[in-house]
């Protein structure tokens, strides 16, 4: 199990990292021993991909598929509403909660 | 934690409490204000309110309503009627009174309105709680207590702290012989296999297995899943991923038993309550808030609730004391007033999930032994009882 100051890696399977502190825009993190620039700022809690992730894959946290993948999502990115989708019911949400959209 | 003993409340029933709460109780919405005023006059940990809005009849808020006016916390209750209610108030008079507490049944229109009925209530109450002052004493240990789980304004951070110790936490109250209680079959959607494998019995695990497939089609009736817009906020995408987080506040313990509201189980170990009807969904959603949950927790006897926060309740409860757990550094920080623990000290790295779980039992142990939590300090009482329809738990449901 890898993990750093800034990103823990709960399960050797998954595809996302949780973000344990704010990430800011522009820092670089060591991801799979890569440096990624962070393309937004990432929010304490939220998932990083540890991988490219293609549309349909599932996101895979704790070892257990948690939803799938609605576009390309690149190594570091941040894994949201924005980029995928439950597979049981759809996530409701209010105003701006595709804040990660667009960067 | 096995040696630790404390003093309780002992109730003519058997039962042993940690509050000695008199309640106050409105059988109607219309009954609501009356009951409120009586209650103004007092200190709000001594004498609390709760009742049922609804004016047509309902076996399970009947049912609910018996438990809680019978909870081992509470040590009597004025039952307050406008008087044309369908609520039976004769038979929830009688249950009462059977258990040997005080009870008194108010009826706003025989009492002439609104004032003259706040001045009767009021010196009902006031004598029932010089009575209340001579309830006995009893010794109670960790194996006299029902500790029931809820989590609520969930975030990312609620499955990697708060929730697993609370987990952890269970666990270790199911070895010294508890009673633990998790719920919310809604946020178990998908973990119908894992679960079924946790029961005691191969019965009782396809009894699980089908409370959790019948909160699927339920909710997917209703077109809503729990899930709520600030969850997403808070880094949750879906409802699969606030699942994963919200079923380790189980812990690992194997599961004795699976209950529907008001029952109340008497072998220790950990069971799961299932909070979603039974049949056509009739009445809305199974519940429509956490303080609908926490009613039904303690309609099962739970003395505490652990309450998991990440994005930061502020809710406490009549009857049994709320015990929050912040799962989230930044919001603990930012509410520290209104939460008891801060588990998000595993998210920074100050504690792990042991020394977490350990911070709870603490104040599981300081909470039995009189302790305000904070949620009693800052006299959060909030209460929901709405309509439901059960069939009663099957045969292989309870050990």
């Amino acid at each position: 199990m890898e993990s750093s100051d800034k990103l823990i890696r709960l399960d050797d399977m998954d595809n996302v990292l949780i973000a344990r502190c704010d990430i800011k825009k522009g820092e670089r993190i060591l991801i799979e021993n890569k440096e990624i620039e962070m393309k937004t700022d990432v929010k304490l809690g939220f998932k990083v991909a540890s991988k490219a992730i293609i549309p349909e894959e599932k996101i895979i946290k704790f070892r257990t598929p948690i939803g799938s993948a609605t576009m390309p999502i690149e190594i570091g990115d941040v894994v949201h509403v924005h980029n995928m989708k439950s597979d049981y019911s759809p996530t409701y949400t209010i105003q701006n909660q595709n804040e990660y959209e667009g960067h | 934690m096995k040696d630790i003993e404390w003093k309780g409340y002992a109730r003519k029933d058997g039962s042993k409490g940690i509050r000695n709460v008199l309640l106050v109780v409105y059988l109607v919405e219309c009954a609501h204000h009356v009951s409120s005023e009586i209650a103004s006059g007092f200190n709000k940990n001594e004498v609390q309110v709760i009742g049922f809005g609804g004016c047509y009849p309902n076996s399970h808020a009947d049912k609910v309503m018996r438990r809680l006016c019978t909870h081992p916390n509470v040590g009597g209750a004025l039952l307050v009627s406008l008087g044309c209610e369908s609520f039976n108030r004769f038979k929830l008079a009688k249950t009462i009174e059977e258990t040997g507490r005080p009870v008194s049944t108010l009826v706003i229109q025989e009492e002439g309105g609104t004032s003259k009925a706040i001045a009767r209530g009021t010196e009902w109450v006031r004598s029932a709680l010089h009575q209340l002052q001579n309830t006995p004493s009893v010794k109670m240990g960790v194996k006299d207590l029902v500790i029931g789980t809820i989590c609520g304004g969930s975030d990312a951070t609620s499955g990697i702290s708060g929730n697993p110790a609370v987990g952890l936490t269970f666990d270790r109250l199911v070895e010294d012989k508890a009673i633990t209680i998790f719920e919310e079959t809604g946020e178990m959607i998908g973990f119908e296999d894992h679960i079924a494998s946790r029961a005691k019995t191969k019965a009782l695990g396809d009894e699980l297995r089908k409370s959790i497939q019948k909160a699927a089609r339920y909710y997917t009736i209703m077109g809503h899943a729990s899930f709520a817009p600030g969850n997403a906020d808070g880094g949750l995408s879906t409802i699969e991923e606030k699942s994963l987080g919200a079923y380790s506040k189980g812990g690992k313990s194997e599961i004795a038993g699976l209950l529907k509201p008001g029952d109340i189980p008497t072998q220790p170990g950990l069971y799961l309550l299932d909070v979603v009807p039974d049949g056509e969904p009739r009445f809305g959603f199974p519940n429509i808030n956490d303080n609908a949950e926490i009613s039904e927790l303690m309609a099962c006897g739970s003395h505490i609730i652990l309450f998991v926060t990440g994005r930061g309740s502020v809710v406490g409860s009549p009857i049994a004391p709320v015990i929050k757990i912040c799962s989230n550094p930044d919001t603990y920080e930012q509410m520290e007033e209104d939460m008891d623990i801060n588990a998000g000290k595993v998210i920074s790295g100050e504690l792990n999930l042991k020394e977490s779980s350990n911070e709870i039992i603490s104040a599981i142990l300081s909470t039995a032994a009189g302790n305000k939590t904070a949620s009693e300090a800052l006299g959060h009482q909030e209460f929901v009882l709405l309509y439901k329809s059960f069939q009663p738990a099957g045969p292989s449901c309870l050990p």
